[in-house]
C-alpha cells in the first residue's frame, strides 16, 4: 500500500483549531459528549467511527452548519463559537449533491469569489486555475449532472478552496463513489491538501481511508473520542477495545485470562491495559498475528482461503466453531487450501480482552 | 485521469434458462400478443376519451342537419358574446392562479422547513388533498355560509364588530366573488404541486452556499430561486388551467347569465338554442380544449426543463 | 511529525452518564433560526386559518337553531331525507364500481408496460394524462350522446347512474396513474417479475401474488384518490341528469341551505379522515425504505 508521505505542511498557511469541550444535544441524544480536540497547523485529522458517533456533528459545529450547546471552537486563536457559517470562511466539501445543478463547474467554484466582490474576469481565471488543479481544466463549462460522482466531487474541492479558507471540512466525501475512484480521489486530495498546506478535517466511516490519509486519526464513538494518535499508534497500539476493534480486521477468540495475560490457542499473550484481567474473555487479536502451519493432525481446519494481491486471508474453523481469520503474504499461503488441516497459532503480541 | 462515466449499468437478463413456460426467455419480446394485452385499456380510453372528443371536433365543424361548416367556429371570434366570455374566462384563471400560486408557494415553504414525518406535514398535505378535491358545489356552499347574506363573517361584521364592509353579500354572486372562492381552491392545489419540487431543494445547497459566505438571499437569488423557477411556472400553468376548466362552483354562485365559457357550454346543453346554433356549444368545447392542450404543452416543455438539472 | 499532545480520552474519564448537565434549550432542530420560525408560524396561521375559515363558517351555518341556539338538527334530518340517502348511497356505489374497474384496468396494463411493453410506457402515460387536457364540462359534451345511447339501447342497466363510473374512472386516470407510478418506480417491477417467472409463476399469479402487494401503498392511494373524486363530481353528474351526492347537494341548497351545508360538512369530514388515516398508516414499503435512509448525523 504506497500512501502519501505523512508530513504536515510547512508552509506557514495553515492555522491551528481547538475543539474544547463540545456538547450538542439532539433532543434526548447526546451527540457530542465533551469533545476536545487540538488540530496544528496544517495538519490533517481524521475523524473516523461508525454512524451516529458524532463526527459529523462536530464537522457541521466546526463549520457553523450547527450549533454548539456548550464549550468554545478556536480558530486560529479566535473563538469563532458564535460566528455565523456564512462569516467563518471555511471551505466543506459535503459528501454528495452540493453542486449547485444550475451552474456550470467554473461558475460553482466561482460562486464563492461573486459574493466576495472579486470581478467577472478575475473570478473566472481563478476557477479555472482551481479546476486544473484538481485535473478537470478541460470541463470548466459542463454542468453537474453531465458529471460522474468523482468529477462532482473535484469540483466540490475546487468550490471550497477558491475561496482560500483557513480550515478545509471534509464531510465522508469519498463515501458516495466506488471503489477505484475513491482510492484515486483520497490520494489526490492529500496530495493537495499538503500542497496548499491549509488546515483539514476530514470525517470518515472507512478506516482504510483514516489510517491512509491523516496525519493524526481520531477514533470516536457515542460522542466521545475514544483516542487520536497516528496511524501507526492507533493500529498497534490501541488504548480501549472499541478502537481495537474498529481499526483493523480483528478475531475475537475465547481464552482464559488470569492475572494479565491470556492464554490464547496454546500461546501466552499479555494483556493491554483495560482488558478484563481474569476468567473468561474473548482475546482480540489481529489477523497478522495469527500463525497457520499445515499439520496433518492440526486442530484447525480451513474453511476459504482469499487472494488480495501480495496477502492472503485465510479462514479457519477451530474445534469449537470459532472462526479465526489469518493474515500472510501469498507465498506464506502456498500450501493452503479449503479443507486442509492446520496447526494454528498466536503471537506473543500483547492485545486486549473483553469480558464474554 | 479516465473516470467511469457513470453506474455501470446491471447486466439485464437476456436469457432466463428454465422458464417453466417454456417461453424464449427474452424480456423485450416483440411478438404481438404483448401489445394484446394493453387492448382492453386502449379500446376503454378509446370509447370514453377519444370517441368524446372526436364527436366534439367533428361536431364542432358540423351544423345541425349534419353539413360542415365553418360558422360555429367562426362564431367565437366574431360574435363579441363568445371573445367576451373567454377573456373573462381567462382573466379570472390568470388573476386566481397567480394568488394561489403565492399563496400557497408560501404556505408550502412554511410546510417543508419542518419535520418530513412530522404530524403537521402529513396534516395539510392530506387536508390539501381533499380540499383539492373539494367539489365546486360543497366549497361554493361553503363560502355562502362565511360571506353569504347570512354568512358568518357577514353576520359577524354586520351585527357584532358594525364594520360597514362586505355586508351586501351580492358581490359573492358575482365574477369577484367566484374569483374569492377559486383561489380557495388553487392554495392546497398548489401546496401538493409544488412541495415536492421545495422538497428537491438540499439543504447540501444551502450549506454550501452558506459556507462559501453567502447569506439566505443569495442562496435564493443565484441557486434556489433558478432552480425552482421552472416548477413554480409549472404550478402556475397547472393553476390556470384548474380554474379554466372549473364548472360547477360556477354555477352553484352565479344563478343569472353565462359570464364564463364553462356556464356557456352548459347553458348550449340544457336549454333551447337559437336555431342554427346548435353546434357552437361543441365549438366552444373545442376552444376549450385548445387552450387547456397549449398550457399543457407549455407544461410539459418546461418540466422536461425543470428536471433536466436536477437529476 | 505532529507535535501537539492529543486530545482528551474516554479511559480519563468515567464510562457512560452525563458528566454534563444539559442545559436548557438545548437538542433545537438543526436549522432552527428564531426569525424563520416567527415567520413560518405566521404564514401557516394565516393560511391556514384561510382556509379553515370557511370550515368553520360550515360548522357554525349548519348547527344554528332558533333564536340563536346550538342545534344538530340539520345532521339528524340528513338522516331522515330520502334524497340525500339516496344521494349517498348512488355516490358510495359509483365510487366502489369506480375503484374496481380503475384497479383492474390500469394496474395490469401498468405493470405490463414496465415489464414487457416498456415502449408503451410513454403512450400509456400520455393517454392517462390526456383527462387533464379535456375539462369535465367538455367531455360531458362529447359523451352525453353515447350516455343517450347506453340508456336506450342497453335498458335498465343503461339508464342507471351506475354507468356514470365509466367516465368516473377516466376522470380519476391521471391521478390514479400517478399514485400507482410512483409504487411501481419505488421497487425493481421488472426484477420481481423476472424473479416470480424464474420459479414458475404465470402471468396472473405474478401480478396478484408479487406485484401487488409490494405496490399496494399506490394502489390505496389511487383508491382513495378515485373515491373521493366521484364523492365530489357534480359536472358530469348534474348534466347527465343524474342523482348523485352532489346533484343532491345542489337542489337541496335552493331548499334548505342548512341540511346541504351539513350533508357538505359531513362529506368532507368523511373524506379528510379517510384521506388522514392512509397517509398515516397506510404507507407500505415505502415507507420502510425512508425510515432506513435517514440516519442521524454522525
Amino acid at each position: 500500500m504506497t500512501d502519501t508521505t505523512r508530513t504536515v505542511a510547512s508552509n506557514g498557511h495553515g492555522v491551528a483549531v481547538s475543539f474544547q469541550d463540545m456538547h450538542r444535544w439532539y433532543g434526548p441524544v447526546h451527540a457530542l459528549n465533551g469533545l476536545s480536540i487540538d488540530i496544528a497547523p496544517g495538519e490533517l485529522i481524521a475523524l473516523l467511527g461508525p454512524s451516529g458517533c458524532g463526527k459529523t456533528t462536530a464537522l457541521r459545529a466546526l463549520g457553523g452548519l450547527d450549533d454548539v450547546d456548550q464549550g468554545r471552537i478556536l480558530v486560529g486563536g479566535r473563538d469563532i463559537t458564535r460566528v455565523p457559517a456564512n462569516k467563518r470562511n471555511m471551505g466543506i466539501v459535503f459528501q454528495a449533491y452540493s453542486l449547485f445543478p444550475n451552474m456550470t463547474a467554473r461558475d460553482n467554484v466561482a460562486y464563492g469569489l461573486r459574493l466576495r466582490g472579486v470581478d467577472g474576469k478575475a473570478r473566472n481565471r481563478k476557477a479555472e486555475e482551481m479546476l486544473e488543479l484538481v485535473g478537470l481544466g478541460q470541463q470548466t463549462k459542463r454542468y453537474p449532472y453531465q458529471m460522474s460522482g468523482g468529477q462532482q466531487q473535484r469540483v466540490a474541492l475546487a468550490r471550497a478552496l477558491a475561496i482560500e479558507p483557513s480550515v478545509l471540512l471534509l464531510d465522508e466525501p469519498l463515501s458516495a463513489l466506488d471503489a477505484r475512484v475513491r482510492r484515486q480521489l483520497r490520494e489526490e486530495i492529500r496530495r493537495i491538501q499538503i500542497m496548499v498546506g491549509i488546515t483539514t478535517l476530514f470525517v470518515t466511516h472507512d478506516q482504510e481511508e483514516a489510517l491512509a490519509m491523516g496525519d493524526r486519526v481520531g477514533v470516536m464513538s457515542a460522542g466521545r473520542l475514544e483516542q487520536i494518535a497516528e496511524p501507526a499508534e492507533l493500529y498497534d497500539r490501541p488504548r480501549t477495545p472499541f478502537v481495537a476493534e474498529f481499526v483493523g480486521l480483528t478475531n475475537r477468540i475465547p481464552a482464559t485470562a488470569t492475572n494479565g495475560t491470556v492464554a490464547v490457542l496454546g500461546t501466552d499473550v499479555p494483556l493491554l491495559e483495560g482488558s478484563a484481567a481474569a476468567g473468561p474473555v474473548l482475546a482480540l487479536i489481529r489477523p497478522e498475528n495469527v500463525r497457520l502451519t499445515a499439520a496433518d493432525d492440526g486442530a484447525g481446519r480451513v474453511a476459504a482461503v482469499s487472494f488480495l494481491g501480495s496477502l492472503c486471508r485465510a479462514q479457519v474453523t477451530l474445534p469449537d466453531e470459532t472462526l479465526v481469520v489469518a493474515q500472510m503474504s501469498a507465498s506464506e499461503a502456498s500450501g493452503l487450501y479449503p479443507g486442509a488441516s492446520v496447526a494454528v497459532t498466536v503471537l506473543p503480541t500483547p492485545a486486549f480482552a473483553v469480558a464474554s | 485521469m479516465t473516470e467511469p462515466a457513470g453506474d455501470v449499468p446491471a447486466p439485464g437478463t437476456a436469457e432466463t434458462a428454465g422458464l417453466a413456460s417454456g417461453e424464449a426467455g427474452s424480456r423485450r419480446m416483440r411478438g404481438a400478443e404483448n401489445y394484446l394485452a394493453l387492448l382492453p385499456f386502449f379500446l376503454y380510453v378509446g370509447l370514453f376519451l377519444i370517441l368524446p372528443t372526436l364527436i366534439i371536433a367533428i361536431g364542432a365543424f358540423t351544423t345541425a342537419k349534419g353539413q360542415p361548416t365553418l360558422d360555429n367556429v367562426s362564431r367565437l371570434f366574431t360574435d363579441s358574446v363568445y371573445v367576451d366570455t373567454f377573456i373573462k374566462s381567462i382573466q379570472l384563471a390568470v388573476l386566481t392562479a397567480i394568488g394561489g400560486a403565492i399563496f400557497g408557494g408560501l404556505l408550502a415553504w412554511a410546510v417543508v422547513r419542518g419535520d418530513p414525518n412530522g404530524f403537521l406535514r402529513q396534516l395539510v398535505i392530506a387536508a390539501s388533498g381533499v380540499l383539492a378535491q373539494f367539489g365546486g358545489v360543497m366549497l361554493a356552499f361553503a363560502f355562502l355560509a362565511t360571506f353569504g347574506f347570512n354568512g358568518l363573517v357577514t353576520i359577524f361584521l354586520r351585527d357584532i364588530v358594525h364594520i360597514g364592509l362586505l355586508t351586501d353579500a351580492a358581490w359573492l354572486y358575482s365574477l369577484t366573488g367566484l374569483a374569492v372562492v377559486y383561489t380557495y381552491f388553487q392554495i392546497p392545489l398548489m401546496l401538493i404541486v409544488f412541495l415536492p419540487s421545495l422538497d428537491g431543494v438540499r439543504q447540501e445547497w444551502y450549506d454550501a452556499s452558506a459556507s462559501l459566505g453567502g447569506s439566505s438571499w443569495s442562496f435564493w437569488r443565484h441557486v434556489g430561486g433558478p432552480i425552482l423557477a421552472p416548477s413554480f411556472l409549472g404550478a402556475l400553468l397547472l393553476l390556470f388551467t384548474n380554474a379554466f376548466s372549473a364548472y360547477a362552483t360556477a354555477a352553484a354562485l352565479i344563478s343569472q347569465g353565462a359570464s364564463i365559457v364553462t356556464l356557456q357550454i352548459a347553458g348550449a346543453l340544457q336549454s333551447e338554442v337559437v336555431p342554427g346554433q346548435e353546434n357552437v356549444g361543441k365549438a366552444l368545447a373545442l376552444g376549450m380544449i385548445v387552450v387547456v392542450a397549449l398550457v399543457m404543452l407549455l407544461y410539459a416543455l418546461i418540466q422536461r426543463r425543470a428536471s433536466r438539472w436536477v437529476q | 511529525m505532529t507535535a501537539s499532545p492529543g486530545g482528551s480520552l474516554s479511559a480519563a474519564a468515567p464510562q457512560g452518564g452525563a458528566l454534563v448537565a444539559r442545559p436548557k434549550g438545548a437538542g433545537r432542530g438543526r436549522r432552527g433560526s428564531r426569525r424563520q420560525l416567527t415567520v413560518r408560524v405566521a404564514i401557516l396561521i394565516v393560511v391556514l386559518g384561510y382556509l379553515v375559515l370557511p370550515l368553520f363558517a360550515m360548522l357554525e351555518f349548519s348547527t344554528r337553531g332558533p333564536f340563536g341556539s346550538r342545534t344538530l338538527d340539520s345532521y339528524a334530518a340528513i338522516l331522515n331525507d330520502q334524497n340525500v340517502i339516496d344521494g349517498v348511497t348512488t355516490s358510495l356505489q359509483i365510487a366502489v364500481l369506480t375503484v374496481i374497474g380503475m384497479l383492474v384496468l390500469l394496474v395490469p396494463t401498468m405493470v405490463w408496460t414496465v415489464v414487457r411493453v416498456p415502449r408503451m410506457r410513454r403512450v400509456v402515460e400520455f393517454l392517462c394524462l390526456l383527462p387533464r387536457a379535456i375539462p369535465a364540462i367538455v367531455i360531458v359534451v362529447g359523451i352525453a350522446p353515447i350516455y343517450r345511447w347506453m340508456g336506450q339501447h342497453l335498458g335498465a342497466i343503461g339508464a342507471s347512474p351506475l354507468t356514470l363510473a365509466f367516465i368516473n374512472i377516466i376522470l380519476v386516470l391521471p391521478f390514479a396513474y400517478r399514485a400507482i407510478d410512483a409504487s411501481l418506480r419505488s421497487i425493481d417491477t421488472a426484477t420481481l417479475a423476472d424473479a416470480a417467472r424464474s420459479l414458475g409463476a404465470g402471468w396472473p399469479r405474478t401480478i396478484v401474488q408479487v406485484i401487488v402487494p409490494n405496490i399496494r401503498g399506490g394502489i390505496l392511494s389511487a383508491a382513495v384518490l378515485a373515491i373521493a373524486l366521484v364523492l365530489g363530481e357534480y359536472t358530469i353528474s348534474s348534466l347527465l341528469a343524474f342523482n348523485t351526492l352532489q346533484v343532491v347537494i345542489f337542489v337541496l341548497g335552493q331548499q334548505d341551505p342548512f341540511i346541504s351545508v351539513a350533508v357538505s360538512l359531513a362529506a368532507l369530514v368523511f373524506a379528510f379522515v379517510l384521506l388522514f388515516v392512509f397517509t398515516r398508516f397506510g404507507g407500505g414499503p415505502d415507507r420502510r425504505f425512508q425510515a432506513e435512509v435517514e440516519e442521524p448525523a454522525g
